[in-house]
């Protein structure tokens, strides 16, 4: 499989998902369902920065967490409507976005330097959250039950699955529309080598900028969404670094800087997790043992993730015939 | 018309000295060759032209305007380019992918860069390996990609970091050409080179680096003659390197 059958096949396998609630009754099915496409996109927004652009970010949570509390504020705190809250959610991702990157890309950090500033701001998030009260500090902020299209809450969960899925169709566009752009192609370069690329006229603060606005934005509506489906959050949930794990764990599995690799990898571990779960009969942390297990083997045998997979086996066959 | 001037350009690292007060100028449509010994200075002298150092003083000036201190990718857009030495290949992109960065400079359709990038690609006689993965590519092939990157950013000035450093004596003599052609399509070419027969057949002028400080130029014919040069880098014997009339006295 080739990275473009692999788009089409994650498009085609989103299509084909958005019925099942309907055609199989089963509450676990659309919870499991809106936890892939949860992961799915959080780990596209990573793959856009991390994957394409070679920035790894272990700070992803800064974002889905900035998006969580500005919704939640905003609502909570100066009755904004759920739907503005969404879009202010956004914003405030891209604007947390804009400041780690010119706090660390201004000053040309990369590599594990990168990596550790992007942990320090969601770190310094997650306190500042633990300790203000606009964000109710370590207790949390609960949003009342309103069901309703308007505030973006619904009866029905197979509403919030449709939502989920739609979040995860949109971040997989638009990454195919960066990866097919001058500015994939760059983010690209600047991945493969930043000092060739700026001689070869590409600006890598400028690119990298770009990358991580979007990113940001985009892990940004996670946050936002997970707020609306749980109506609950606080400063661990929202800023902790199991957030910033998820969001690089399902796209090196999957296959980093392509555009169908966070969705597969998603799916992968959540049901990997779900098994680990059952197997071990509710064990808090069991899945973060398998998910620990799966990324030795992963960056040990696989470090094209399983879209590494899949295109050998292609290039094999075609060697074959 | 002078395309490239420096001025009493001085680079230090440290209580190192570098580069002390070199001044030159590339006229437009010439191929100039800087030579002389490991660590004369002939790579800092680049990384400064390109933008890659800031020098300790002096100016570097393009095109007619002071460009001193410009970071590489403004360069670049400006018309000036350079090749690394150590050829540095993106090397999970494949060779078209390669040379459409380059392109993408002047072109944003990325169907369109990758189409310009085979016409790039034939330039430098690359055609035959444009969906191979560089990171497969022969040394040989890794300079030519380096070159046509740099080329498929449409440069004025070309600075070429020993493009013909590790090939051997075939491959060189297929270097050879491509690079005359370059210039002929209206490219100025400012290299550093080892491989001294190849500079004295390709070169207009040679400029002579010992030390961090100019130490002579003139036409390759000259150079080979000039006493201090032999005495300093190219030992007895230089003036057979040039064995046929330079380009210039051939009116190339």
């Amino acid at each position: 499989m080739n990275p473009a059958q692999g788009e089409r096949a994650a498009l085609v396998f989103l299509v084909l998902a958005a019925p099942l609630p309907w055609l199989v009754d089963s509450g676990t099915l659309v919870h499991f369902g809106i936890m892939v496409f949860q992961a799915a996109t959080l780990g596209q927004a990573w793959n856009i920065l991390g994957g394409m652009g070679g920035q790894f970010s272990f700070g992803h949570a800064a974002f889905f967490g900035a998006g969580a509390y500005t919704t939640a504020i905003l609502q909570l705190r100066f009755g904004v409507d759920a739907w503005s809250g969404f879009f202010a959610a956004i914003l405030a991702g891209a604007v947390v976005a804009l400041v780690i990157g010119l706090a660390s890309f201004r000053f040309g950090l990369r590599g594990s330097y990168f990596a550790l500033v992007t942990l320090a701001f969601a770190e310094v998030l997650r306190i500042l959250a633990n300790t203000l009260e606009i964000t109710g500090a370590g207790v949390g902020l609960l949003l009342p039950l309103a069901p309703g299209l308007e505030r973006l809450q619904f009866a029905d969960r197979r509403g919030y699955y449709l939502l989920a899925l739609f979040l995860c169709a949109a971040s997989l566009l638009v990454a195919r529309a960066v990866a097919g752009s001058r500015l994939g192609a760059r983010l690209v370069a600047v991945r493969e080598n930043e000092e060739a690329a700026s001689a070869l006229g590409v600006d890598p603060f400028a690119v990298k900028m770009r990358a991580i606005l979007l990113s940001g934005a985009m892990a940004a509506s996670v946050g936002a969404f997970y707020v609306q489906y749980f109506l609950y959050l606080d400063p661990h949930i929202a800023f902790g670094p199991q957030v910033s794990v998820e969001a690089l764990l399902g796209p090196i599995v999957g296959g980093p800087g392509t555009v169908a690799g966070p969705l597969a990898g998603a799916f992968l571990l959540q049901l990997l997790g779900e098994a680990s779960r059952a197997l071990a009969g509710g064990a808090t942390g069991a899945n973060l043992v398998v998910y620990g297990i799966v990324l030795i083997l992963i960056v040990r045998f696989l470090p094209g993730g399983l879209a590494g997979l899949a295109r050998a086996r292609a290039e094999r066959a075609g060697a074959g015939s | 018309m002078t395309l490239l001037g420096v001025e009493h350009l001085c680079v230090r690292f440290g209580g190192l000295t570098a580069l002390e007060d070199v001044c030159l100028a590339v006229d437009e449509g010439e191929i100039v060759a800087v030579i002389g010994p490991n660590g004369a200075g002939k790579t800092t002298l680049f990384a400064a032209i390109s933008g890659f150092s800031r020098p300790t003083a002096g100016r570097i000036r393009f095109a007619g305007r002071d460009v001193t201190g410009l970071p590489p990718h403004r360069l670049c857009a400006m018309g000036l380019v350079r090749t690394f030495q150590v050829t540095r290949p993106f090397a999970d992109l494949t060779v078209r992918e390669n040379i459409a960065v380059g392109v993408h400079l002047r072109h944003r359709s990325p169907r369109r860069a990758r189409a310009l990038a085979e016409g790039v690609a034939e330039r430098v006689r690359l055609a035959d390996r444009l969906d191979q993965p560089a990171a497969a590519l022969t040394v040989a092939g890794r300079k030519r990609l380096e070159l046509a990157r740099a080329l498929a950013t449409e440069p004025r000035l070309l600075l070429l970091d020993e493009v013909l450093a590790g090939l051997n004596p075939a491959e060189v003599a297929e270097m050879e050409p491509v690079v005359r052609d370059i210039r002929a399509s209206g490219v100025t070419i400012l290299l550093v080179e080892h491989v001294l027969q190849a500079v004295m057949r390709l070169s207009d002028r040679v400029l002579v680096l010992v030390g961090g400080r100019l130490a002579a130029t003139g036409t390759p014919a000259e150079i080979v003659r000039d006493p201090a040069v032999i005495e300093a880098y190219l030992g007895e014997g230089a003036d057979r390197l040039v064995t046929a009339e330079s380009p210039r006295a051939r009116g190339a």
